[in-house]
């Protein structure tokens, strides 16, 4: 049997708790990843997808229910071993790519390695090459991200989420901003390096054609897995 | 990307850099700041030391001089009187008790830098038809030159005491139309008289002062005052010259010697030189708060600015300690960049001031002092200003949920 990466016991995740507008947004969600898997999360807008993805990448924290990431309970955890745990477990993919702009492609490879390790040093730049190697852009890794195509930029979003070697990588449609050509492209990256590397996939889309070429499709509507 | 730089820093001066035009408009904010306060600061001291130098040099700053003489009214019994009005004594020239004793116990207090015996009283002198009241000063040259600068003041002539010589003011020369070399007799109010040769003429800055004031050696005046190896007054010079009332009450306390600072016989050129300080530090006071408000203000808006950048690095493990550092760090490096350029502007304005400005003999107005402790007080004040000017901002920027931040 598979290592689990991720599992979540039904959780809940309610807004403004305890005044006359409080709205429970998840409700009971069980879900499991194993090590390998690659899913597609799919819904229509506001049915929870985001919400689930953000308690999921441990950037919020769920009402009620239980979310074990690689069988440690994050609940049990503080607020400084959620953010380490973070950055060593998880990647994270943006639609809108996030790249930081001061920076260059190759130096946000290099950006969570860096606060990880608190300095920079030559492993760290060898490794940041290594995936723009692996993304396909060594030529323009001294670019700074704003004089790159959207596909480049989101290539480098993809080498910045896997820089930690990350059992899991989130996806928050990815190729929402992108042509069919380059969305093509960006899954199919990620795609081999899930198959290559292992790696674990969330990710939410909006792209049925994208998520059926996924191992597996959890539909949520109105905060519930549909299927 | 330097290998021997943290990640803090690196984030920090690229998001400076980034926000290149915001960034030159703060650096020359700070920059104007601080160039006000060490360009007030240099100039302040120069025109005190100015000041110090003008007044303290041409009087001592502490002076030992005789108690007062008091009437001593019969005592009948006690608590009771002979008589019900008791008549304030006039004051004779006396010498103070034991003057050598107590010359060398000064000479022995560390905080004191030089010491002299002054046999002081007043005469009259006279040449031709033409004669004046003046201030005889009996003094020890060697030690009394460090005391009252009088080599400084000479204006004709020189600086010689023998006991033949006698040192006017340039007024008192004009009044009795003497020149250096000519002869002048000096009459006590006793009676005695001696005749003296003028050996230079000073100017001690004021008008009144050069039409009374003469110099003679010790002995000289002792002689024509009728004091015989006395001296009326002890003169001092200090260490601090602040400190100089509190080491005149101790001397006092300690002596039979009534003791006089000048910070008691020039309370309103003291209270002068205080006012000036005490404006010099609310201007500081001011324009570092001033300062710290532009820091401030610049850096809220780049926490707003770059909230995404921040829920990014937050999300990709980066922790609340790391962002907080960041922001601070941007401030105390506007606080020490803007520190650097202020210092640069200040000193040179001031020395392209003390270039042109002048006073009307060509002299200069104040001298040029710029001290390293100036700049290095500027700079460590700058950047502590930005280190907490940044505080509001990164303790922000810090608190910054991801999930808001990376939504902007």
């Amino acid at each position: 049997m598979a290592e689990e990466v991720l599992r979540l016991d039904k959780v809940c995740k309610a807004y403004n708790i305890g005044l006359p507008s409080e709205t429970e947004v998840l409700h009971d969600i069980d879900l499991t990843l194993e090590r390998g898997q690659f899913l597609a999360l799919t819904g229509p807008s506001g049915s929870g997808k985001s919400t689930l993805l953000n308690i999921v990448g441990l950037l919020d924290r769920p009402t009620s229910g239980r979310l074990c990431i690689k069988g440690q309970d994050t609940n049990l955890l503080g607020d400084t071993a959620v953010t380490r745990l973070r950055g060593h477990t998880i990647g994270f993919v943006f639609q809108d790519h996030h790249l930081i702009s001061a920076f260059t492609a190759l130096e946000n490879v290099m950006m969570p390695l860096l606060a990880d390790r608190g300095f920079p040093s030559p492993d760290i730049a060898t490794k940041a090459r290594d995936l723009m190697e692996c993304v396909g852009l060594e030529a323009v890794s001294g670019n700074l991200a704003m004089n790159m195509s959207g596909g480049q930029q989101q290539r480098v979003a993809i080498a910045r989420a896997l820089a930690m070697n990350p059992d899991l990588v989130l996806a928050d449609e990815p190729t929402g901003n992108l042509d069919t050509k380059s969305a093509d492209s960006v899954f199919e990256l990620m795609r081999q390096v899930n198959r290559e590397g292992g790696t674990s996939f969330l990710m939410v889309t909006h792209n049925l054609e994208l998520a059926r070429r996924c191992d597996r499709i959890i539909d949520v509507v109105d905060g519930r897995i549909a299927g | 990307m330097n290998r021997w730089l943290p990640f803090e820093w690196i984030a920090a001066v690229r998001f400076l850099r980034e926000g290149r035009m915001q960034t030159l408009f703060i650096i020359s904010g700070i920059a104007i700041g601080v160039g006000v306060i060490v360009f007030m600061s240099a100039l302040l001291t120069g025109l005190e030391a100015n000041f110090i130098k003008r007044v303290l040099t041409s009087q001592p700053q502490i002076q030992l001089i005789p108690p007062d003489q008091i009437a001593r009214p019969l005592r009948t019994g006690p608590g009771s009187l002979e008589d019900a009005i008791v008549q304030r004594p006039s004051q004779r020239v006396i010498s103070i008790d034991q003057w050598p004793k107590i010359r060398d116990r000064m000479l022995a207090i560390p905080d004191v830098m030089a010491v002299s015996p002054t046999m002081a009283g007043s005469a009259l002198a006279v040449r031709g038809a033409a004669s004046r009241a003046i201030s005889i000063s009996g003094v020890e040259p060697t030690s009394y030159f460090n005391i009252v600068r009088i080599p400084d003041y000479v204006v004709a002539g020189e600086a010689r005491l023998t006991n033949q010589d006698i040192i006017i003011g340039a007024e008192l020369a004009k009044d009795l139309g003497a020149t250096v070399g000519d002869k002048l007799n000096v009459q006590a109010a006793s009676g005695t008289t001696l005749v003296l040769t003028v050996a230079g003429l000073v100017d001690l800055g004021s008008k009144g002062v050069n039409q009374r004031t003469t110099y003679v050696a010790l002995r000289t005046a002792q002689s024509l005052l009728g004091v015989i190896g006395g001296v009326t007054t002890i003169d001092m010079t200090v260490r601090d010259i602040y400190a100089a009332e509190t080491l005149a009450k101790q001397i006092q306390a300690s002596n039979y010697v009534e003791a006089d600072s000048w910070i008691t016989t020039n309370a309103q050129f003291f209270t002068a030189v205080q006012a000036q300080e005490t404006s010099n530090t609310l201007i500081r006071v001011f324009v570092a708060l001033s300062v710290a408000f532009g820091i401030a203000a610049v850096l809220i808006v780049s926490v707003i600015q770059r909230s995404k950048d921040i829920g990014i690095l937050r999300a990709m493990g980066t922790s609340r300690g790391q962002i907080l550092r960041i922001f601070l760090l941007q401030g105390g490096l506007l606080g020490f960049v803007g520190a650097l350029v202020g210092s640069t502007m200040g000193a040179g304005g001031l020395i392209y001031w003390h270039a042109f400005v002048r006073l009307a003999d060509g002299s200069e107005l104040f001298p040029l002092i710029l001290e390293r402790s100036l700049f290095i007080n500027a700079a460590v004040l700058a950047t502590l200003t930005g280190l907490l000017a940044a505080t509001a901002p990164a303790l922000r920027a810090a608190g910054l949920d991801p999930v808001v931040a990376i939504r902007g």
